[in-house]
């Protein structure tokens, strides 16, 4: 049996080649995005980016309903935007099993909100797996598929963070043989949702989810470990791993599907024990449903409703008061939030937007670090696309004068993830706001995936970039202007311009991410900084370039200096300089 | 009988190449037979930020999370980023420094301060610390950027695994182009 190394993410992506799985889509969003990255190596499997998560899951629809596996990818606020078409799945069932993978993520590692995807579940009324480490992520994406064939049901598949991006030892198996071929098959009674149709598959929705709250009862995934304790634990996901540390004497059911609930398998367990706890991240989600039941629990009294989970987090809630460790500072440290990257083609924009006292309605991306000090140039950030809609509400409540320092900023695939439906509203209810779309021909902030504007797609193969200005006057912007972000002045010079326009008008700020894998920019030589010339005026620190470092000098001010080897030679804090004290040596 | 867990700590500033350490690291591991696990956060973390990733290995290993307080081994990428991670260390764990300062933005802002002393910090309170002149070793393995191809010679030293093992892993795992500099800068790491 060959054995190998994989995370959450790798696993899942195995899985659905192992399961057969004839189509993937997705749209980036840690902690989901190497789901599909992984899919490439795979060449049964179509793997593609969509534009955003609704479509991954109309495409995933359609190849389920030509009878091939599908398998769709997202992040946790992505079933937001995918909830629509889920819902009526949920109805209408499958032909070729599809899975919904979705990668939550407690304690906010990498998100805006930490919603608690297990309720979507319940919700939609469909099934859920979860798996605690990379091998059970192999095998249950394998079980979802059959799963979701022997119950004409779409299956969600739940990670969170620490199982999407944790590695540990898998078997892999040989791929599944013998399934059927895709076919056109009509069956309006089943996927046409009309209220006449639909009126009819409802009964079937509960039905299913009654057969499999019994079927659930009997399936090695959901499994009960005895030692022979007098605690009993019900516990699933990454949240099973730390209660077989904190509670090594404690019998545990381990839930492999959290819903439907093996409501049966949960009895009968639960007669065991004086002492039984749910411990699970977020929400009671199965709390809530035991105690439904008549079963007394212990909790979200006990374990936070916030964050992530941790072993020491569960033994100090176990044992209700703080562990004490060996070391502990005896200082307050600072702190490194994360930042722009040196060359970021972002960093300019911000600058100016700042220098320009613009209110800036923000977006998500990379470029949601520009709240953060010195750029400190972001004033909302709500979900992917909103930029676009907020500051068409704020310019409807101000005055003329207030209106012109809206400025929404969004980036290229956020733009064409949900962005430009609020362009088309900015335009038809004759908004006055100024958008820029920062155009860095990728989508950088989840490790650059390719988009509809990049040129290429996810398998590597080329195709139409779409034309931003074109397609921003096909919408009816009239004013359109594309600028090149590492000029400073040039770049501020057109943003103050379109900010004092008292019509919709959108700039373009264009250039590749420094970190674009395909063409990927050349680092320049680094730049060097005159001690002799430095005031030390501060004037390149408001860059927040992490290459600018500041030293001590005699005169107490401090200079400026530069770190040779983070510097890409992207010349920002030359043109910002206005005593000539930025230059490439020998230049 | 019991199951002797080790724990290993990865820390330091993302865009260090922490993360293909801790690949090689547990690729290892796992050539050799152990259970193993290794977890650390993707995404925000990548762009400067603090990284920490850890590696835990033995006969079965239930959380990828080391238990707080419970690393074997801290193997610090950067002074500040060590020092941050010394309260997830046991009493007696041991410690491996690159003897390197990176400000993060709040202290070039000069609205935080960079401690000082920290080598000396940790030595006073892990006996057995080691500090490491990555640049200076990867220097002299050819490429500057190899530093952490060092550090992990330096920690393989403290994991009793055969050579090898590492050399057959960095075989697989380093690109042609990079790999003599890279073997260099390994064997600098272990001499040490």
């Amino acid at each position: 049996m060959k054995r190998a190394i994989l995370s959450g993410n790798e696993a899942i992506a195995r899985g659905a080649y192992e399961a057969g799985v004839k189509v993937a889509s997705a749209y980036p969003g840690t902690p989901s995005t190497e789901i599909l990255e992984n899919m490439v190596q795979y060449p049964t499997i179509d793997a593609s980016w969509a534009p955003n998560e609704k479509v991954a899951l109309e495409v995933g629809i359609g190849a389920s309903f030509g009878g091939g596996r599908a398998l769709v990818a997202m992040k946790h606020v992505g079933v937001n935007v995918a909830a629509d078409p889920l819902f009526t799945l949920s109805y209408t069932g499958v032909k070729g099993g599809l899975v919904l993978a979705v990668a939550d993520d407690p304690e906010l590692h990498s998100s805006q909100n930490e919603q608690d995807s297990r309720n979507y579940a319940k919700f939609a009324k469909i099934p859920m797996f979860e798996p605690a480490d990379s091998q059970e992520a192999l095998t249950f994406t394998r079980i979802a598929f059959e799963t979701s064939e022997q119950f004409d049901t779409p299956v969600m598949l739940r990670t969170t963070t620490r199982i999407s991006h944790s590695k540990s030892v898998v078997s892999l198996q040989e791929q599944v043989s013998g399934l059927p071929e895709p076919s056109l098959e009509k069956n309006p009674a089943k996927f046409v949702m009309l209220p006449s149709n639909a009126r009819k598959r409802h009964p079937l929705v509960e039905e299913r989810l009654l057969k499999m709250e019994e079927w659930a009862c009997q399936q090695p995934f959901n499994r009960v470990e005895k030692v022979g304790g007098k605690i009993g634990v019900i516990t699933a996901g990454v949240s099973y791993q730390y209660a077989r540390e904190a509670l090594p004497d404690a019998d545990i059911l381990k839930l492999g599907l959290v819903y439907p609930l093996p409501k049966q398998l949960i009895r009968d367990f639960a007669a065991n024990y004086d002492t039984l706890y749910v411990i699970e991240e977020l929400d009671p989600f199965i709390e809530e449903q035991v105690r439904a039941m008549g079963i007394e629990v212990k909790g979200k009294e006990v374990f936070s409703i916030c964050g992530e989970l941790t072993p020491g987090r569960v033994e100090e809630s176990l044992s209700g008061t703080p562990s004490e460790y060996y070391f502990s500072h005896s200082e307050v440290l600072p702190s490194r939030p994360p930042s722009m990257c040196p060359g970021c083609p972002h960093r300019s924009v911000f600058h100016s937007l700042n220098r320009l006292k613009a209110f800036v309605t923000g977006d998500i991306g990379c470029y949601t670090l520009g709240f953060m000090e010195p750029l400190a140039a972001m004033d909302t950030c709500i979900c992917m696309g909103a930029s676009i809609g907020n500051a068409t509400g704020l310019s409807k409540l101000l005055s003329a004068e207030n209106q012109r320092k809206v400025v929404a900023v969004i980036g290229d695939s956020t733009f064409l993830h949900t962005g430009i439906n609020g362009l088309m509203d900015m335009v038809y209810n004759s908004s006055a706001s100024t958008v820029v779309i920062l155009d860095n021909r990728i989508t950088a902030m989840t490790g650059r995936q390719e988009n509809p504007a990049s040129g290429y797609t996810l398998m590597g193969a080329d195709s139409y970039r779409i034309d931003l200005e074109q397609l921003c006057r096909a919408v009816g912007v009239k004013h359109v202007q594309v600028v090149d972000p590492y000029e400073v002045e040039a770049t501020r010079k057109v943003l103050k311009q379109e900010m004092e326009r008292a019509e919709v008008s959108v700039v373009i700020a264009r250039r590749a991410c420094m970190l674009v894998k395909r063409d990927p920019v050349a680092r320049k030589p680094a730049f060097t900084v005159d001690s002799d010339r430095c005031t030390g005026c501060r004037a390149c620190l408001k860059l927040g370039c992490p290459a600018i470092e500041w030293r001590a000098s005699a005169d107490g001010k401090g200079v400026a200096h530069i770190n040779g080897l983070f510097c890409v030679g992207c010349g920002l804090c030359q043109q910002v300089c206005s005593f000539d004290a930025m230059g490439v040596p020998n230049d | 009988m019991t199951n002797q867990v080790t724990n290993i700590l990865i820390s330091g500033v993302g865009g260090q190449g922490i993360l293909l350490a801790s690949e090689i690291l547990s690729e290892v591991l796992m050539l050799a037979g152990f259970d193993v696990k290794k977890n650390e956060i993707h995404g925000m973390s990548q762009r400067g930020g603090s990284v920490v990733s850890h590696i835990r290995y033995g006969k079965k290993v239930y959380s990828s999370i080391i238990p707080e307080g419970q690393a074997d081994v801290l193997l610090g990428f950067e002074l500040l980023e060590t020092y941050r991670c010394l309260p997830l260390v046991r009493q007696g764990g041991s410690v491996l420094t690159n003897n390197l300062q990176i400000f993060p933005p709040p202290v070039t802002l000069g609205k935080e301060t960079y401690p000082e002393d920290i080598p000396a910090k940790i030595a006073a309170a892990f006996p057995d610390t080691t500090l490491v002149d990555g640049l200076r070793l990867a220097a002299e393995a050819g490429n500057p950027r190899t530093v952490n191809t060092v550090l992990l010679g330096a920690l393989s030293k403290r994991v009793d695994i055969d050579d090898t093992c590492w050399q057959q892993t960095l075989q697989k795992m380093v690109p042609k182009k990079y790999l003599e500099e890279n073997i260099k800068a390994f064997n600098l790491g272990r001499s040490l």
